[in-house]
């Protein structure tokens, strides 16, 4: 082949690979378009005032179509699959407790985009800022409204990088004084402190008592679920194969995820409760696998998201394993229920 | 692209004397006139750094949009999803090995095992968006990651072989630049793609296919093939496996191959540095992703210049200095001086490292290794090195573990002192520089 008949080969293949490329993009930047439309049959969403103080509602990410998807949005709690007032407030992860809210979005920058955890105060005004070192995963208030917390996967930097990590932050919101990993603190496994390098942390949960949290401890391919305490800046490993905890209001319970043998890598876990007490787990009537940190909607009920064709839906089901799960919303993710730790609030 | 065209099917209106052979060619080293000290870079060089150049861009696009992807477009957790890389380590130096050992059977087919190499990893981009769970993607990226395996050697082969022994730091340097121009345009362009769509991970691995297919295109159409060695009437070394391990029985090659061991044994990957710099120095959650960048860029600006260096002064001296900049990289990571500009330092200390030691090795092992053996030769030495970096990051991890992260390092820059202590004894028969 001469030079010539070779340029001409790669231009028109590069016009043909230039061609299939632009082809790609716009298809997918028309998805965009499609979804900034209400579609029929959906819940209806109109722009109103969020308050973090009303109770008896549950505020989430709403992620219908349309102009407001992915706002802050809340519904009554009696009602969720009702009416939605939205917030104007974008957050992909979103939690709140007595009048402090916590949104993880995304900021667009020019070259790449970035995370941060923005504190919100009962009218979803912005109080403080912290940035996020990764994909924002998940989010908490403490029962009082004071301590707010977040993690991200942090990863993926050599080729084909494999390696993902989670990072988790504890900050608190009075004094803005940040724990930017607890990675810091001090680990102790069944009585001796723990030293690694593998430490992963993900999953906060708070106590009322502004000092104490639980949390997953992953290391050496194992997840424990850890109690942490703010003023010792210690966790202590409890109990093994728990993965995002979410403390019961009353305190004395863990609604978790577990990692159940023989299911498949994809879908490997299974709701549970742990009674703090007794150590014995329930299982939920919840069948499919749930990769989500479950909320508690009341002494009795759990709330979870699973995928839905909207990106997540809402199911709830007992939290002593009887029962049927049933599916309270489509197209939500990030449920908080507000009013629900008012009984240990100490201020608002 | 016209530039490497046009003198790889022209040499006489290039620096190659007239009746040499094309210096394109994977054939032999073209010999430059005497006092013609500055030749071009070697056509077949510029091939081979725009097809790195073009697959690093499509690959790097896909790395940066994939944890995204996995938690954001799939919902899949990704942790966990590094357990198998021990393993995978394992396999991939074999494939190594595997890939220069098929590039050298029949004559030299280094371009074909390259170019098998680039299209594996090319077809693996629209698998991507035929797999949703983690067991397919995981065995998606092994694929691709084996497409790398077969192609490295082949590829620092086909470098070596276009060009003088004279030149050939800097034609590696030239083409580790582009290489690493290519890894830091990808991202970039996958920002763009996701920024002008709506979950556009569907067009990111779509263009990265397109653009890995026109890397494929790159290295049919413009880097020569062997296989036109059989004139060649010197005696030659059947290129048989054992013939590939009998080449570390060659003094040169043994010892350019113990000292990147050692080294290696002594070089704590990447990941860890930039852990150490974020723990140590408190480099802010913002700029951690943006770590890497600065390595490559230090990496991009020197590597040219650093592989003329090693091709005057001598390229296992540069190698050597490259350990001494990744020395000091570690003693600033132990010191207490938290100065703003440290960051800076370490980066662009690591990213020489990188600049006097990864093509400068190529460099000086192809001049150990037979012609018919290059590929296998050049294989053998990145395996070592691979291999033992590996068992570095296992034993850094453990004495993090046991001991914490100030002891790990101060460990590891003790080793690194000793290794390149004894690696400096380990003089060469005669230095590779002129």
């Amino acid at each position: 082949m001469t030079v010539r008949s070779r340029i001409l080969v790669l231009l028109s293949a590069v016009v043909v690979l230039a061609a299939v490329a632009l082809a790609a993009v716009l298809h997918a930047s028309a998805r965009a378009e499609r979804r900034d439309q209400a579609q029929a049959g959906g819940p209806r969403v109109t722009s109103g005032e969020v308050s973090l103080t009303e109770s008896g509602r549950m505020v989430f990410r709403n992620m219908a179509w349309g102009p407001h998807r992915d706002e802050v949005t809340t519904v009554p709690a009696s009602d969720p699959s009702g009416p939605r007032t939205a917030s104007g407030v974008e957050c992909l992860r979103f939690y709140a407790a007595s009048g402090t809210g916590v949104c993880l979005q995304a900021v667009h920058g020019a070259l790449s985009d970035t995370y941060r955890a923005l504190i919100l105060d009962a009218h979803l005004k912005t109080t403080a800022h912290y940035d996020v070192p990764g994909i924002p995963s998940r989010a908490r208030v403490s029962p009082t409204g004071h301590y707010a917390a977040w993690t991200a996967f942090v990863g993926g930097d050599s080729y084909a990088g494999t390696n993902f990590s989670t990072r988790t932050a504890i900050v608190d919101v009075g004094t803005g004084e940040l724990i930017p990993s607890l990675e810091a603190f001090r680990i102790v496994e069944d009585g001796h402190v723990h030293r690694s390098a593998d430490v992963n942390f993900w999953g906060v949960t708070f106590a009322a008592d502004d000092r104490t949290f639980y949390a997953t401890l992953a290391t050496k391919g194992k997840t424990y679920l850890v109690r942490g305490d703010l003023r010792t800046r210690t966790v202590t490993t409890l109990h093994t194969n728990v993965e995002c905890p979410s403390l019961s209001p009353d305190g004395t319970r863990i609604a978790y995820k577990k990692r159940v043998k023989g299911l498949s890598k994809d879908a490997p876990w299974r709701l549970y409760v742990l009674d703090l007490r007794t150590m014995r787990e329930t299982p939920l009537a919840e069948r499919r696998s749930v990769d989500d940190q479950a909320v508690w909607r009341d002494a009795d009920t759990i709330v979870y998201a699973l995928p839905g064709d909207y990106g997540a839906d809402l199911y709830e089901t007992a939290a002593n394993g009887t029962g049927k799960p049933r599916r309270i919303s489509t197209a939500a993710v990030s449920p908080t229920f507000l009013g629900l730790s008012a009984r240990n609030s100490s201020d608002s | 692209m016209y530039v490497a065209d046009s003198r790889a099917n022209s040499p006489a209106l290039d620096n190659a004397p007239a009746g040499e052979p094309s210096p394109a060619s994977a054939n032999g080293a073209v010999r430059l006139p005497a006092g013609r000290r500055r030749a071009a870079v070697a056509p077949t060089v510029l091939a081979l750094g725009t097809v790195s150049l073009v697959t690093d861009v499509s690959s790097e696009m896909v790395t940066a949009v994939l944890p995204l992807y996995l938690v954001a477009g799939l919902g899949l957790s990704p942790l966990g999803f590094g357990l198998l890389d021990g393993i995978y380590n394992g396999f991939s130096a074999l494939v190594r090995l595997a890939g220069g050992h098929l590039a050298d059977r029949g004559g030299g087919r280094h371009k074909w095992v390259a170019g098998l190499g680039y299209g594996i990893s090319a077809v693996c981009k629209p698998l991507l968006l035929l797999a949703h769970s983690l067991t397919p993607i995981g065995l998606i990226l092994a694929a691709d990651r084996t497409g790398k395996g077969l192609r490295t050697a082949p590829r620092d082969a086909l470098i070596s072989l276009s060009s003088t022994p004279e030149t050939r730091g800097r034609a590696f340097g030239v083409h580790r630049a582009m290489d690493t121009a290519g890894a830091l345009l990808g991202p970039l362009v996958a920002f763009l793609i996701l920024r002008a769509t709506v979950d556009g991970y569907d067009a990111v691995f779509t263009v990265s296919f397109c653009v890995a297919v026109a890397g494929v295109l790159v290295l049919v159409l413009f880097v020569p093939g062997g296989g036109q060695r059989a004139a060649d009437a010197a005696p030659r070394e059947r290129p048989t496996v054992r013939a590939a391990l009998g080449l570390l029985r060659r003094r040169d090659l043994r010892r350019i191959t113990v000292c990147a061991l050692l080294l290696g044994l002594a070089t704590v990957s990447d990941s860890f540095i930039y852990l150490l710099l974020q723990r140590r120095l408190g480099v802010p959650d913002r700029w951690f992703a943006l770590l890497p960048l600065g390595t490559a860029a230090a990496f991009l600006l020197l590597a040219m210049p650093l592989g003329r260096l090693a091709d005057r002064v001598g390229r296992r001296r540069v190698f050597l200095a490259g350990h001494g900049c990744l020395f000091v990289t570690y003693l600033l990571l132990l010191t207490s001086w938290h100065g703003s500009a440290l960051p800076y330092a370490v980066l662009a200390l690591h990213g020489a490292f990188y600049a006097a030691t990864d093509g400068v090795l190529m460099a000086a092992a192809s001049d150990g290794v037979p012609e018919e053996l290059r590929s296998s030769g050049l294989a053998v030495v990145q395996t070592g090195q691979a291999l033992a970096r590996f068992a570095c990051s296992l034993g850094f991890g453990a004495a993090w573990t046991l001991w914490g992260d100030r002891t790990a390092l101060t460990a590891a820059t003790v080793a690194l002192a000793a290794c390149a202590a004894f690696s400096f004894t380990l003089r060469p028969t005669r230095e590779s520089a002129p």
